[in-house]
């Protein structure tokens, strides 16, 4: 059952709310106002009592799926739990009241926090220092690669080219080409691995940097990772690390001593930041000594106890964000340092490694498995057999997995492997939850074996069924092409349909 | 008119005169599903062999299209803007992409069906 619009539910009938004072007093909006930019008729709002408008958001509230009802194996999302003390930290009100133009003097605790957080974040990754300023994981990678580019510049060499495994991120070849490099694909071996070979011929003087993950999006550990910086560096190239899997190997081994120059970390899936829907993120971007000099300004510096912001960077990139970065979801992630403290974030990684090995065992028989375990935090399973037997797709695998009370895991990604299943079940899971999941995949690879026709139809039980997912996508391009009027919107405000 | 000839990158050429005809392969559409949005090339531009000049999008995933030869864009398919399912339902008739001056000869390493079947069927994992 879904919830209508509000403006759906809006009754004419309805008064609208009345703000005592709003009448009286003030100055009337035409003397503030020119009259050019006055309404001539109200705005379309729905109108609706404070109790239908407060069931009208419960109801949707409760439509929703989050990490608080259930499990979420999204693959390379890291969909991990979200400590409530990390919410309690970030509201107290020396935090959450800030202003961002308070006098240096007045904020010392934030400052110190930030440099704390620095500092905490140097030692699990192993670089000089760290940015905080990046609001997303893209967003550092981007910093990164701008600072990568002015050292190289700085030293009078024009670098054009950044390689990215075809295994990588999506947002690794786009942070690339919004910088301004060329992207150049390097293979994967069969093993899942980058191809050394491959990764030589593509290395020339025009390389400013590769990109890498590691674990990659396979959830395969890169064993030859020194060979690869060797390499890399060999021809005068920068090494990238791209954080995202980071949370597989805290306090086991650090990105800066495998070789990587510059390195992001995602707050939000390593160090339980929320991941909001677009809503305020954070990806620090952590660099060796000699990235130092081009970090994004103003960095947090401590000198006997009292900190300032140090604006003085003459190579700085300048701000990347305004004011300090997103500062609550920096208070959340320190907060959560704080209490795993060092042993602990290293418990946390290898109860996720441990995690998705119990879990791909429990399904190596139902899904292929298109790579050699042991994996890492992650595994990418295949329901490519399914699909040559029965038409049965990893769409379809997804789908069913929601009326089953889960959320579906990352499907066709990595691109590298066909229909793909992408699960991540993170080290916040029970054993009774991933043996329910897998449980689930045992029906579900039962059942495209015995009724095929009716997992296509799956799910049944969710608010909304199975959508046409290309009808949508293809009348939003033709709208946006120009070539249909309005395919999207089911409502139109009495207004624009009286004009 | 020559064979239809393949690049690793699953498009393909067919060659009439100096007209080279490309377009993305069978094999290629049916891994990305169903396609809903092509970003293409305006007639006129210079294409370099292997070089990208646009993308098409399926709900799966986003893929850059290569130019298997070198060449001058002469016409690009106008009915791929309305009807991008064309690539589905007939990627070596009307869902035709390009069509080019060719600039040279054919580049040897471009493949015939059979060699480009085998080649497409190791990539699929079978």
């Amino acid at each position: 059952m879904t919830e209508p619009l509000s403006f759906e539910l809006s009754r004419p009938a309805v008064d609208p709310p009345r703000l005592p004072g709003a009448e009286e007093g003030g100055a009337a909006l035409g003397d503030v106002l020119p009259g050019e930019l006055l309404r001539s008729r109200p705005p379309g709002l729905p109108r609706l009592s404070e109790p239908e408008l407060m069931r009208h958001y419960s109801r949707l509230a409760s439509l929703n799926y989050s990490i608080s009802e259930n499990f979420y194996p999204l693959g390379s999302c890291t969909m991990k739990y979200n400590p409530v003390a990390n919410e309690a930290a970030a509201a107290l009100p020396g935090f959450a009241g800030l202003h961002p133009y308070q006098d240096e003097e007045t904020v010392q605790g934030a400052l110190e926090l930030m440099w704390r957080l620095e500092q905490a974040l140097c030692a699990v990754v192993g670089v000089d220092r760290v940015t905080l300023q990046p609001a997303a994981g893209a967003h550092g990678e981007w910093t990164a690669l701008r600072m990568i580019r002015a050292y190289q510049h700085s030293k009078g060499e024009a670098r054009t080219e950044v390689l990215v495994p075809d295994s990588a991120h999506g947002t690794n070849p786009a942070s690339a080409a919004l910088s301004g490099f060329q992207v150049v694909e390097v293979l994967s071996g069969p093993d899942g691995r980058i191809s050394l070979a491959d990764l030589e011929s593509k290395l020339s003087p025009r390389t400013a940097a590769l990109m890498l993950t590691n674990p990659n999006t396979l959830g395969l550990f890169e064993r030859e990772i020194l060979d690869i910086a060797e390499l890399v560096h060999s021809t005068g190239a920068m090494l990238y690390y791209d954080g995202a899997n980071l949370n597989a190997f805290m306090g086991i081994c650090r990105p800066g001593d495998m070789g990587f120059d510059a390195v992001h970390m995602n707050l939000h899936k390593t160090f339980t930041t929320p991941h909001g829907g677009g809503g305020p993120g954070a990806g620090p971007v952590g660099v060796k000594s000699e990235l130092v000099p081009f970090l994004p300004s103003p960095t947090v510096e401590r000198t006997d106890g009292h900190l300032t912001l140090d604006h003085k960077h003459p190579q700085s990139i300048g701000r990347v964000r305004s004011f300090y970065g997103n500062f609550g979801m920096l208070v959340r992630a320190y907060t959560y340092i704080l209490a795993m403290g060092g042993d602990g974030l290293s418990q946390a990684s290898q109860d996720a490694v441990l995690s998705a090995n119990y879990l791909r065992k429990l399904v190596e028989g139902d899904l292929e498995m298109p790579h050699d375990g042991p994996c890492m935090h992650e595994f990418v399973a295949s329901a490519n057999h399914l699909n040559h037997e029965n038409g049965v797709r990893a769409l379809d695998i997804a789908k069913a997995l929601l009326d089953r009370q889960f959320y579906a895991p990352t499907v066709y990604f990595p691109l590298v492997v066909p229909e793909a299943i992408m699960v991540e079940p993170t080290e916040t899971e029970s054993k009774a939850t991933l043996d329910s999941f897998a449980h689930a995949i045992k029906e579900i690879v039962a059942e495209a074996r015995t009724n095929p026709q009716g997992l296509h139809e799956e799910p049944k039980n969710t608010p909304v069924g199975r959508l046409d997912e290309v009808a949508a996508a293809r009348r939003i391009n033709a709208y946006l092409q120009g070539q249909s009027e309005d395919p999207v919107l089911r409502w139109k405000s009495p207004s624009e349909t009286a004009s | 008119m020559a064979d239809r000839r393949y690049s690793k990158t699953h498009e393909w050429v067919m060659v009439d005169g100096k007209e080279a005809t490309i377009g993305i392969t069978d094999f290629a559409q049916s891994q990305l599903g169903d396609v809903v949005f092509l970003e293409l090339p305006a007639a006129g531009r210079k294409l370099a062999e292997r070089e990208s000049f646009g993308v098409v999008e399926s709900v799966k995933a986003a893929s850059d299209l290569f130019s298997p030869v070198g060449g001058r864009i002469t016409s690009v398919n106008e009915k791929l803007a309305a009807k991008p399912e064309l690539i589905n339902s007939d990627p070596y008739g009307e869902g035709w992409i390009l069509k080019l001056e060719l600039a040279g000869e054919l580049p040897p390493d471009l493949m015939d069906e059979a060699a480009y079947k085998k080649s497409a069927e190791e990539s699929a994992g079978h």
